[in-house]
């Protein structure tokens, strides 16, 4: 199951529980399932009510910012709890100018 | 090894599922020492890392029993074992790399002993081919202030 809202051409995904391996199997077809669909001009991403996240989660922002960049889109991700903020700053996503 | 309070051994089989499962049980193995949310978060983190890549690397083949064995010690201490027997690692040092990955059609991030590192007092890994891959996990716990 995924939580999205598709308004003026932007595809917010509400992310929630906890973010690993497993789960991001799932998240990255069902995302990428709804990319092809609708190609939106913005992937928002929001992290509010994610409470863990491994590296898969890096894997999994990572993999849809070539995603929806391979679609002419741009990613943003939002509202990341400051427990996960350490993670975030260690794999340099926070480079990609995404972090809105 | 000394000082040991307490320990705990389990033995799983290498399904996804059992991460969340192995990150779980560590974390309530660990609250006898009463760490803080922070401290808790960084364990449960650094053994999904090691969890997943038994899965992911050692077991990417044919699936297969994954060991964890945990202590906590009289001085703080808790340290975690995550065995396999899976493929092994050839180059233990390049696997350690950031960013460095062989699961790149899987969107691995090439971060999980990055991870490790970053979130405990020390990572040591003892691995080679065929041989299958132990990753041993330290943090102290500070004492409550």
């Amino acid at each position: 199951m995924l939580d999205t809202n598709y308004d003026n051409d932007k595809l917010t995904v509400f992310l929630s529980g906890e973010i690993d391996h497993n789960r991001a199997v799932g998240l990255r077809t069902a995302i990428d399932g709804r990319l092809t669909a609708l190609r939106p001009s913005v992937l928002e991403l929001d992290f509010s009510r994610v409470s863990f996240m491994d590296s898969s989660g890096i894997g999994l922002i990572m993999g849809r910012y070539r995603s929806i960049g391979l679609m002419g889109g741009e990613l943003r991700v939002t509202n990341v709890p400051d427990n996960l903020s350490r993670i975030i700053a260690l794999s340099g996503v926070n480079t990609l100018g995404v972090m809105k | 090894m000394k000082n040991v309070q307490n320990e705990m051994h389990i033995k799983l089989l290498s399904k996804s599922t059992n991460e969340a499962f192995s990150r779980s049980v560590i974390s309530a193995f660990v609250l006898e020492l009463d760490p803080t949310i922070a401290e808790l978060a960084d364990i449960k983190t650094a053994v999904s890392e090691a969890v997943t890549n038994s899965i992911v690397h050692g077991y990417r083949r044919e699936s297969g029993m994954i060991y964890i064995d945990a202590y906590l010690t009289s001085d703080r201490n808790v340290i975690i074992k995550i065995r396999d027997r899976g493929v092994g690692i050839e180059d233990v040092q390049r696997a350690m790399q950031p960013l460095y990955t062989t699961a790149q059609e899987e969107e691995r991030a090439g971060l999980g002993f990055a991870v490790m590192q970053s979130f405990m007092d020390s990572v040591s890994v003892k691995s080679a081919p065929g041989k299958g891959t132990t990753v041993t996990l330290k943090k102290r716990i500070v004492a409550l202030r």
